[in-house]
């Protein structure tokens, strides 16, 4: 029997008093993986996932979780999916320790509260009320308390924000771990090297829908196969470059490079990149009597293909 | 972790274990709060007290000595600031905390919260009568025999109805405006709303408006089962007319998100 897939959302529309958040999204998630949602703020991630969650009722399409409405089967899908909000969703006057115990209740068969908070670094503020604790530390007992009941799926929204970086490879452990136990997650971050790291499926989101997916490998390799950066001076004469470039090397006609500030005198240069393009740039760079001070070329990473779909300014 | 899970559905804890873990983990958030156990216990004792031990109020006992007159009101005051007061201001926090969100997706679910809330508030209500109904003893109260349990009638009503409102302010309202606002509600009610000076003994047009507001029918109905074993029927119709209304706009308009 080949078990439904962890979530999958088809068409899915969300309004909240008329304006549209979700617009028509589809989205699926394989059972046993991890998927990654990634967007800007705004986009419709948090929304989406509480639709899966069954905080929130669809305005249109539909949403199965496990293979079961979120709505209709919600008695049969809480003790199966596991939750971590992202404001965290934590009483204020408990203790760790306390609250694990209490959520541990509402279950029939939930993990040892013990060792998952010794896992977790728990342990060490456990006398400390939820108020008292630093951020990082209300990310690590949320978690506890989304995986407590011995999830098939669990959802987490923004799991390591605001955590220091050795709690976030805490949890990146710990998540890895789920996941070979066969324990679907569906995350969202705003961390590239998260889902780059984690995700078997990332997912772009913005204005409501879906604008790419696939594996970390093929959306950073899809179209550009490679990007330069180099570091130099803030004033250069980005056309200027982008033509000695053109003209530098032999690449298919119709391709252009796409120079671009980083800010700070970084640039990076995205489009076919050959020995000519490298010899070109420092040829145009000893024309113009710019000192590069730092070069290198590598794949795409996920942060460019993001940056690339869902635009650069600030909203 | 550690000790891999056998591949089986998770399945819930019975909904009676939920919900009775959830009762006893809110009796003990209020209880171990120390502004809630300010307004729920030791406010209306100071009142108790106050109210028996000196003459600052004058008022007409109608025979009734000051402690059997005053100790019903006083009681009805603690059930209003547990059921009310302090519920509200601590469903508002939880709401804007994401407390609620978080349990509603667990196996208590949201119907499962509801409950483990209203038998929270009971429980408080217990200790609460215990220990004011311990020092009014003490202070010589001695109510009507045949009046306990018409009194936890009266009690359930008064609660319904205060329980209510506190969802409705906090399932509508921002958390800090629930604060200022459930405060300022408990100290005009409890001075001016009939409760603890029954709505005879106010000024003016009090003296009718009080009767129809739940402070004062708790106030009467306590009153009337602590001094004279009977419920008051127009005053537990209208508490059963703010209990239908509140909850009305409580299911209406209350905001989980």
């Amino acid at each position: 029997m080949s078990s439904p897939p962890a979530v999958e959302i088809s068409a899915l529309v969300k309004r909240y008093s008329g304006r549209t958040v979700v617009a028509g999204l589809d989205l699926t998630a394989p059972a046993g993986q991890v998927t990654a949602v990634l967007g800007p703020n705004g986009a419709g991630k948090t929304t989406t996932i509480e639709c899966c969650e069954g905080l929130r009722v669809p305005d249109g399409g539909t949403v199965r979780v496990l293979g079961l409405d979120p709505q209709r089967d919600a008695g049969a899908l809480r003790p199966r999916v596991g939750v971590m909000l992202q404001d965290g969703g934590l009483p204020t006057s408990v203790r760790p320790l306390e609250m694990l115990r209490h959520l541990a209740s509402m279950y029939a068969t939930p993990l040892d509260v013990g060792p998952l908070a010794e896992r977790l670094g728990i342990t060490s503020f456990a006398r400390t009320t939820v108020r008292r604790l630093s951020g990082g530390q209300r990310q690590r007992l949320a978690l506890a308390a989304a995986i407590i009941g011995r999830p098939e799926l669990v959802f987490l929204d923004e799991p390591s924000a605001g955590m220091d970086p050795q709690s976030r490879h805490a949890v990146w452990d710990l998540i890895r771990e789920l996941r070979s136990e066969g324990v679907s997650i569906v995350l969202t971050t705003h961390l590239m090297d998260e889902a780059e790291d984690l995700a078997d499926a990332v997912v772009i989101v913005d204005g409501g829908t879906v604008i790419a997916r696939g594996s970390v490998r093929e959306l950073t390799s899809s179209v550009d196969d490679a990007t330069l950066r180099f570091s130099a001076g803030p004033d250069l004469d980005t056309a200027s470059l982008a033509d000695a470039l053109a003209a530098g090397g032999p690449h298919d006609p119709g391709t252009e490079h796409r120079i671009q500030h980083e800010g700070d005198g970084d640039f990076t240069v995205s489009g076919p990149i050959s020995p000519a393009t490298v010899a070109a740039l420092a040829g145009w760079c000893a024309v113009h009597d710019i000192l590069v001070n730092r070069l290198s070329i590598g794949r795409r990473t996920l942060e460019d293909v993001f940056l690339d779909l869902t635009g650069r300014s600030l909203r | 972790m550690t000790a891999a899970p056998p591949p089986v559905v998770q399945t819930s804890a019975p909904a009676l274990r939920r919900v009775l873990a959830q009762a006893g983990f809110e009796t003990k958030m209020i209880l171990r709060n120390g502004e809630q156990l300010l307004i729920t216990l030791i406010l209306p004792v100071f009142v108790l007290v106050g109210l028996t031990r000196s003459s600052v109020i004058e008022i007409g006992t109608a025979g009734a000595t000051r402690i059997d007159f005053f100790a019903p009101g006083v009681i009805a005051l603690a059930v209003m600031s547990t059921s009310f007061t302090s519920q509200a201001i601590a469903t508002a926090f939880d709401r804007r905390n994401g407390v609620l969100r978080l349990l509603a997706t667990t196996p208590l679910g949201r119907g499962g919260l509801l409950a483990g809330k209203v038998l929270g508030v009971l429980a408080v209500e217990v200790v609460q009568v215990v220990v004011i109904g311990a020092v009014a003893l003490g202070l010589g109260w001695h109510p009507v025999a045949t009046g306990a349990a018409v009194a936890v009638v009266g009690i359930l009503l008064g609660t319904a109805a205060f329980t209510a409102l506190a969802l409705l302010l906090a399932g509508t309202l921002r958390a800090e405006g629930v604060l200022a606002l459930a405060n300022l509600v408990l100290v005009l009610l409890a001075v001016a709303g009939g409760i603890v000076v029954p709505a005879s003994r106010l000024p003016g047009a009090l003296a009718h408006l009080a009767l129809l507001l739940p402070s004062g029918a708790l106030g009467e109905c306590l009153r009337g089962a602590l001094m004279h074993g009977t419920l008051p029927i127009a005053s537990v119709i209208v508490l059963v007319a703010w209990t239908a209304a509140f909850a009305w706009g409580a299911g209406r308009l209350f905001r989980w998100l």
